[in-house]
C-alpha cells in the first residue's frame, strides 16, 4: 500500500520485528504494526529487561516520551507508552505496557534519566506508580493538588476553583462553582452517537425494530 | 539549629552551611514562569530542582473535549514563540491517522512557514540569550526581524501569532500574490544585513564568550541520555536533525546543512542557531522558486471545508460545511506517534483515536521538558550567574513545556 501522507517519513530497518522478537523473547506479549509504526506489548514486571534489551541489542538508545492512556472499560485500566528512537537505524518504536493504580510499573529511570520527569507526570496525571523511581512527586499541577486530571472520570472543569481575595490579601481556593452547567455536545449523527431518549421512543423499544 | 561560636574565632571554626534560594517563579531571565529552587555554595550552584507546572492549562485534557479542527488552535497556545511548527506536528499526525494526501503547494506552504517561523523563534531566542549575559543592543535589531516575520504570518493568516493557518489535508488559505516576492526580497535583503550585524556585535565578543564558552558542557552520551533534541543534542555534536532523517512535507526536496557544535557548550548552542537561520534562509528560497500552483488543501470534501464561494452555489458544499463545523470529521481508530523538528527540537504528538470525531488521547512531547530536567546536571559546579546563560541556550518556552 503505498503512502499518501506527508508525515515523517520512515522506513522501517530489514528485519526490524525478527530483530525485536529475538531480543525480547518471552518478554513479548504481542508485536503489532499499524499506519507504519511498530507497537510492542511487553509484561509489566518485564519492562526493564526488555528496555535494556531494545536499548542494547537493537539501538533505540533515546526514550523520547512516555504517554499515559486511561481505557476506563479495560482491565487493566491504564496504558502507558514509551516511545523510543534509534538515531544510529533512523527508526522509532512504541514500547506498552499495561498496568492500573495498584500495579507499579518498574521504573526506568536508570537506563534513561529522562524518565524521571517523564515518569513523575504519568504518576501525576494518571496515578500510575512507578516502582523505583527516588522522586515521584507531581509535576504539573498545582502544590498540594488532589486527583490525577487526565483520567477520563475526572471533569473537565477540575474540583477547586481559585481566585486572589482582595478582602484576605491572598488566593483563595473554593470548589467550583459554574454559572451554566458545562454542556458537551457530542455533534453526532443520531444514527450513531445519540444516546438519549427521545420522547416517543419508549413506544418502539430496540428488540421490536426500533432505536436502540 | 544553633550555632555556637567561640568568642575569639580563629579560621576553621565556623560552620558554614548551604543556602537554599529560589530563582523565579518571576524573574526576568527565567523565559516565563520558572521556578528554580537552588542549593547553593558560596557562590556556586549544587543542585538545582526545578519546579515546572505553573503555567499548567490542561491542554491536553480540552484537547479530549473538542473536535480535531477545534483542538487545533490549543497547539498556538503552546510555543507561542513558534506557532505554526506545533501545529506542524499536530496536522501531519491527524494526516497519518487518515493517511490523507495533501496537494504539492500546501507542502511547499507548510515548509516554507515552518521555516519562518524557526527564523522568527530563534530571533527571540538568540536575542534574549544575549540580553541574559548583559548585552542590549542586538535584541533589539533582531525583534525587528522577528515583527517583520509575524507581519508575514499576519498577511497570510489574519493573525500574528495564533494563526491556526496549517489544517488537516493543507493550509488555511492560499497566500497573497505579492506576500511570496515580499518574503523573498526580505531573504535577500533585510533579514541577513540586520542579521548579520546583529550577530557581528556578540559572537566574538570577548564579554559574551567569557559568559558562554565552557558553560554547562554537555557530552554527546549524556545528550542521548538526557532525551535532548533540536539545538541542544547538535550543539553537543550528533549530527541529528528530523527534517533531514525523517522528512516530512517536501522537506525530502530541499538542499540545506545541519550544524553541529564541537563542544557542546552554550557558546555552541548559540552559534548552532545562528547557522539555522541562515540555513532556514535558504530552505525558504528553495520554496519560493520551487513553489507550484494548485490547490492548497485537500479536495477530500469529508475532511476539508469547501471554500465560500462555492457555498454560495452548492447545497452539497453548504452541508459539507456544517457538517464539518459541527460534527467535524472521524477519524479512524488508531494510535500514532509523530515529531517533527520544532525550532526547539523534537516536538512530537501522541495521537490516540477511538473512531469518534474527537482525539481520545492526545500526548504532546514537549521539547524543554528533557532539557530543564537536565538543568541539575548541566548547572552542577557552575556559578549562580551562569544559570541564565544556562537557561537561554537550552531555549525554554512555558507555554509548551507546562501545557
Amino acid at each position: 500500500m503505498s503512502v499518501q501522507h506527508a508525515a515523517p517519513a520512515m522506513t522501517h530497518p530489514k528485519g526490524v520485528k525478527a530483530a525485536i522478537k529475538k531480543a525480547l523473547g518471552k518478554k513479548l506479549l504481542r508485536l503489532d504494526e499499524a499506519h507504519g509504526e511498530i507497537a510492542v506489548h511487553v509484561a509489566t514486571d518485564k519492562l526493564n529487561e526488555a528496555m535494556v534489551a531494545l536499548r542494547d541489542k537493537c539501538e533505540y538508545q533515546q526514550l523520547m516520551e512516555i504517554a499515559g492512556v486511561d481505557w476506563p472499560d479495560r482491565d487493566p485500566r491504564f496504558e502507558v507508552v514509551y516511545c523510543l528512537l534509534s538515531m544510529t537505524k533512523n527508526h522509532r518504536i512504541r514500547v506498552h505496557v499495561a498496568t492500573n493504580e495498584d500495579i507499579p510499573v518498574p521504573t526506568v529511570t536508570d537506563i534513561w534519566p529522562v524518565a524521571g520527569w517523564l515518569e513523575r507526570e504519568v504518576f501525576d496525571m494518571y496515578g500510575v506508580l512507578f516502582d523505583g523511581n527516588i522522586d515521584l512527586r507531581r509535576i504539573l499541577t498545582d502544590y498540594g493538588f488532589a486527583g490525577h486530571p487526565q483520567r477520563k472520570d475526572f471533569p473537565l472543569t477540575g474540583y477547586t476553583e481559585l481566585r486572589y481575595s482582595e478582602e484576605e490579601k491572598r488566593v483563595k481556593y473554593e470548589p467550583v462553582e459554574l454559572a451554566q452547567d458545562f454542556r458537551s455536545f457530542d455533534f453526532m449523527s443520531p444514527w450513531e452517537g445519540a444516546d438519549y431518549i427521545l420522547p416517543g421512543d419508549e413506544r418502539a423499544p430496540a428488540d421490536k425494530g426500533g432505536k436502540k | 539549629m544553633s550555632l555556637t561560636i567561640e568568642k575569639t574565632p580563629t579560621t576553621g571554626d565556623e560552620v558554614i552551611e548551604n543556602y537554599t534560594i529560589n530563582f523565579g517563579p518571576q524573574h526576568p531571565a527565567a523565559h516565563g514562569v520558572l521556578r528554580l529552587v537552588m542549593e547553593l555554595d558560596g557562590e556556586i550552584i549544587d543542585r538545582i530542582d526545578p519546579h515546572v507546572g505553573l503555567l499548567h492549562r490542561g491542554t491536553e485534557k480540552l484537547i479530549e473535549h473538542k473536535t480535531y479542527l477545534q483542538a487545533l488552535p490549543y497547539f498556538d497556545r503552546l510555543d507561542y514563540c513558534s506557532p505554526l511548527a506545533m501545529e506542524h506536528s499536530y496536522v501531519l499526525a491527524i494526516e497519518k491517522l487518515l493517511d490523507l494526501e495533501v496537494p504539492e503547494r500546501a507542502q511547499y506552504l507548510r515548509v516554507l512557514f515552518a521555516e519562518l517561523t524557526r527564523i522568527c523563534n530563534h530571533m527571540l531566542n538568540l536575542g534574549s540569550h544575549v540580553m541574559d549575559v548583559g548585552a542590549m543592543t542586538p535584541n533589539l535589531w533582531m525583534f525587528e526581524l522577528r515583527e517583520d516575520c509575524l507581519n508575514f504570518f499576519e498577511r497570510a493568516s489574519g493573525a500574528r501569532m495564533h494563526a491556526a493557518w496549517f489544517r488537516p489535508g493543507g493550509v488555511h488559505q492560499d497566500v497573497p500574490l505579492k506576500l511570496l516576492t515580499d518574503i523573498g526580497d526580505w531573504i535577500d535583503s533585510r533579514l541577513p544585513e540586520l542579521f548579520d550585524d546583529a550577530i557581528s556585535l556578540v559572537a566574538d565578543n570577548r564579554i559574551f564568550k567569557q559568559r558562554n564558552v565552557d558553560i554547562a558542557t554537555v557530552s554527546k552520551e549524556d545528550a542521548v541520555k538526557w532525551g535532548f533534541s533540536g539545538p541542544m543534542i547538535r550543539g553537543a555534536g550528533i549530527p541529528w536533525d528530523i527534517r533531514k532523517s525523517q522528512p516530512y512535507d517536501v522537506y525530502d526536496r530541499m538542499d540545506f546543512e545541519i550544524p553541529v557544535g564541537t563542544k557542546g557548550d552554550c557558546y555552541d548552542r548559540f552559534m548552532v542557531r545562528v547557522e539555522e537561520v541562515r540555513q532556514s534562509a535558504r530552505i525558504i528560497k528553495q520554496c519560493i522558486s520551487e513553489m507550484p500552483e494548485g490547490p492548497i488543501c485537500s479536495d477530500d470534501r469529508k475532511i476539508s471545508p469547501p471554500k465560500r464561494a462555492e457555498m454560495k452555489q452548492s447545497m452539497e458544499a453548504l452541508i459539507h460545511h456544517f457538517k464539518l463545523y459541527t460534527e467535524g470529521f472521524h477519524v479512524p481508530e488508531g494510535s500514532v506517534y509523530v515529531a517533527t523538528e520544532s525550532p526547539k527540537g523534537e516536538f512530537g504528538v501522541y495521537l490516540v483515536s477511538d473512531g469518534s470525531n474527537k482525539p481520545y488521547r492526545c500526548k504532546i512531547r514537549p521539547t524543554a521538558f528533557s532539557h530543564l530536567q537536565a538543568m541539575d546536571m548541566m548547572c552542577k559546579g557552575h556559578m549562580l550567574a551562569d544559570t541564565t546563560a544556562i537557561i537561554g541556550a537550552i531555549d525554554v518556552v512555558f507555554g509548551e513545556c507546562d501545557r
